[in-house]
């Protein structure tokens, strides 16, 4: 386990910034509860593995005499790196995406399933949609009963979507709840 | 008819008296009209047999006339009649005053009538009752060629079944309903053997099982060892609330009800038209499918806010979620599994159901204290492996698999297992030093710790749980001796686990005595329960100390260990090493008087632990300066065991 350096980091950030926007401030500087300690903690980022982990100080502090090969996961994985070197949100994030989201796309309750398995989001199957999305931005897909199912990058703005046949990809699939039981060992 | 026919003419007078009489039987108090006369005769006969008898003793003296003059004497004599009528029949045998004239032909054939009608009764009940010796006498057990015969067919499953059902009865009645020249054994040895060929269990288990149970509960049990438990599930309180999650559910059409009224977090699912494993919100993390008797140790654990808790063996994730969702995601948990492919299922878990204080790692249990120090945290969690795989109802090739090797190691292995999770608990924590000690089995069994003897003293005592047969070994492991070595080899004691639904844990068993604070620990069986078999412990630590090493722990010393524990308050580690050193010495004492086994046993006992806690021991000066002081006292002790032993040999 080790911290992030620059690049990662500034990887790390973008991504986030993309679904987060401005509440990212939050996400760091949210005291976290965690940890044994009265004085709650901040949050911070920690590699293993490739994976990037967003957990407590606390933990990372506990968890600093658990050697690497056996150190498994600590606290919430946000993501991870690809071979290629590019940084991939994956879907144990969501929690934390859901929380702070800018942009967020509701579905009809019959076009949740297509979404979970791995689908893009089609026109039709839109309830709701928030105003100021723009093409490239990273939304977060709820159902109607606002339960996080996923998300995605926008593949067209608020304003096109409206102009959109109804076959028409609104969402990019990125990742969703789905893959718990469809990529179990790929997380 | 003809006695009703003869009695006609007589009728009159008993007309007034009959029609009552012939009410008797439905209605008590009316007194009616002659229209009951055309009642049944036989309830005519019966009336006025037992009015005959009665108004024959009692109007004897009187003479016809009178008769109708008693008819209100009669409505008198009614009374005594219902009770007679209602009564036995046997009534009707008083009749023997003959009345007057008329009236005595009409007696002796009541009488007559009466004595038949006895005679019928007393023979259908005898018939009735050849009936029943003849039903069991019809149950033999098979002969030694008969058995051969059904050997090479292949087995049939109905008459065994009949067979097992038979002797079920003859053993629970065994005086009324056996056989003279076979014994009780024979009849055992016979259900054994059918249960075997039945159920597909092997020798070794079925023969422990008879042992265990009465004969009607050893049914119940094996047949919920063949039934799965229904599929459980329990709410993530970090995500929804129970009422809000079976709302969802029983919209999306799942049949379900809250578990018990122990549980405020578990729903039981009876049936589902969607697959419950893969609804949106499970996939979401609002409930975790779980077996309900995996919540018996968590919430015997009760972890609070803001502690640091250990679970030695969390894949796949069930009890750790339930650990982070009562502690609301605070203080920080520490999940080890041993093996790979467990951890990811485990980490999925954790991030599907939003549990963000947890530290996964990968290590063997025994190393943990090694990686985390000791005294490091408040509880520890060991949900002992032998379980979490293979139910019965799933697995059923485990009924027969199991060997003594197994048995062996796989004992050593929880009892390092628990020791380890001693090790790790910070007696001195402010809410916490507990350690829970769980198994999907429960056994009571007794492993002689000395191998030679290890062979002859295996009893094994299965006690629920299917999954008990596939990790027989473990499971042989004898629950509650697993915990009596842990109260021998460090400074903990029982504390009641909080689950007062289930059976308390063996304080004895057949010639083995166990500590009597083992009552505190609990068992929970599929026939009584309705869960999966499942023992659990709670083992508060006092202090830090380790007692030195005893002798083989069949006899506990039972007065001083609880006692000491209980007036001390476990706050100064000095007070209470001190103390416990004396206790220990003392245990040591009463352990080298009472120890059966000879000093074989204590030599294997004394080597092992001593070389665990060299290599456990940490290096400072209180501690040393301790373990001084207590290898003086042993040694002292020790000659004087020598000494009295060396009297009693001689002896």
């Amino acid at each position: 386990m080790r911290p992030l350096d620059e690049t990662e980091m500034s990887a790390v950030m973008e991504k986030l910034y993309k679904f987060v926007g401005n509440n990212l401030k939050n996400l760091i500087e949210n005291p976290s509860h965690e940890g044994p300690d009265s004085i709650p903690g901040r949050y911070c980022f920690r590699m293993n593995k490739n994976k990037i982990y967003y957990c407590s100080e606390s933990l990372v502090k506990r968890a600093t005499n658990i050697a690497r090969p056996n150190l498994v996961s600590l606290g919430t994985c946000i993501g991870k790196y690809t071979h290629g070197g590019n940084f991939h949100l994956t879907v144990q994030a969501l929690n934390l995406l859901a929380a702070n989201a800018k942009h967020k796309v509701w579905l009809k309750p019959q076009s949740e399933m297509s979404f979970l398995y791995g689908n893009h989001v089609l026109k039709s199957a839109l309830g709701r949609i928030t105003e100021t999305i723009a093409a490239g931005d990273g939304v977060v897909v709820f159902s109607m009963s606002d339960v996080p199912l996923g998300f995605g990058i926008a593949a067209k703005s608020t304003q096109d979507c409206r102009k959109l046949d109804p076959n028409g990809i609104v969402v990019l699939h990125q990742g969703d709840i789905g893959e718990y039981l469809r990529m179990e060992d790929e997380l | 008819m003809a006695p009703a026919t003869k009695k006609k003419p007589s009728k009159q007078l008993k007309v007034k008296k009959s029609p009552k009489k012939v009410q008797i039987v439905p209605v008590k108090e009316d007194s009616s009209t002659e229209s009951e006369e055309e009642a049944p005769p036989q309830h005519l006969e019966l009336g006025d047999d037992i009015a005959d008898d009665d108004s024959a003793s009692e109007l004897s003296s009187d003479g016809d006339e009178q008769l109708a003059d008693d008819f209100l004497q009669g409505s008198d004599e009614e009374d005594e009649n219902e009770e007679k009528a209602s009564g036995s029949e046997s009534g009707s045998g008083l009749g023997s005053d003959s009345d007057d004239d008329d009236d005595d032909d009409i007696v002796e054939k009541s009488r007559k009538i009466d004595e038949k009608r006895k005679r019928e009764e007393a023979d259908a009940d005898a018939e009735m009752k050849t009936n029943i010796q003849e039903e069991s006498d019809e149950f033999t057990l098979p002969t030694k060629q008969e058995l051969e015969e059904e050997a090479l067919r292949p087995p049939d499953l109905s008459n065994l079944q009949r067979r097992i059902k038979e002797i079920v009865r003859v053993l629970s009645n065994f005086k009324a309903l056996r056989q003279e020249e076979s014994t009780r054994k024979d009849y055992v040895e016979q259900l054994k053997h059918d249960i075997r060929s039945y159920y597909g269990y092997n020798e070794f288990l079925i023969g422990a099982l008879v042992e265990m149970f009465p004969v009607v509960e050893l049914m119940e049990l094996i047949e919920a060892f063949e039934k799965p438990r229904p599929i459980c599930l329990r709410t993530n309180t970090l995500k929804t609330r129970r009422r809000d999650l079976a709302d969802v559910l029983i919209n999306r059409g799942v049949n379900l009800d809250p578990l018990s009224k122990w549980s405020k977090v578990g729903l039981v699912v009876y049936d589902s038209q969607v697959p419950i494993g893969a609804t949106p919100e499970y996939m979401a993390g609002f409930y975790m499918l779980q077996s309900a008797s995996s919540f018996l140790p968590v919430m015997a654990l009760a972890p609070q806010e803001k502690e640091r808790i250990i679970d030695m063996a969390a894949a796949p994730g069930g009890k750790t979620t339930y650990i982070a969702a009562l502690m609301k995601n605070s203080g920080i948990i520490f999940a080890n599994e041993m093996k790979i492919p467990r951890l990811k299922s485990l980490t999925a878990n954790l991030h599907r159901m939003g549990v963000s204080n947890t530290v996964v790692c990968n290590y063997d249990g025994k190393e943990l204290p090694k990686v985390m120090g000791l005294n490091v945290v408040d509880r520890v969690l060991l949900d002992a492996p032998c379980s979490g795989t293979g139910v019965i109802s799933k697995d059923e090739s485990v009924k027969t698999s199991k060997n003594l090797d197994d048995i062996k190691k796989c004992a050593h292995l929880q009892k390092e297992l628990l020791l380890a999770a001693i090790d790790m608990v910070d007696s001195n924590s402010k809410s916490g030093g507990y350690v829970v000690y769980s198994t999907c089995s429960i056994m009571v069994a007794e492993v002689c710790f000395s191998v030679a003897t290890c062979i002859h003293r295996v009893y094994m005592f299965p006690f629920l749980c299917p999954m008990f047969l596939k990790y027989f070994s473990l499971n042989i492991i004898q629950n509650e001796a697993v915990i009596d070595y842990a109260l021998s080899r460090r400074d903990v004691k029982l504390v009641p686990c909080g689950l007062d639904f289930g059976r308390p844990g063996f304080t004895k068993f057949r010639e083995q005595r166990f500590h009597p604070s083992l009552d505190k620990t609990r068992r929970f069986y599929p026939h009584v329960h309705n869960m999966d078999g499942f023992f659990v412990a709670k083992l508060k630590k006092m202090s830090s100390t380790k007692p030195i090493a005893k002798p083989s722990t069949k006899e506990k010393d039972e007065e001083i260990e609880p006692a000491k524990d209980n007036d001390k308050p476990n706050n100064d580690i000095n007070e209470n090493g001190r103390q416990s050193s004396e206790s220990e010495t003392r245990r040591i004492r009463r352990y080298r008087l009472q120890t059966k086994n000879g000093e074989k046993a204590d030599v294997t006992e004394t080597s092992e632990p001593e070389f665990k806690k060299r290599k456990k021991r940490k290096f400072n000066r209180e501690e040393i300066s301790k373990a001084r002081e207590e290898k003086r006292l042993t040694l002292i002790e020790n000659k004087r065991k020598a000494g009295k032993q060396q009297r009693k040999n001689d002896e």
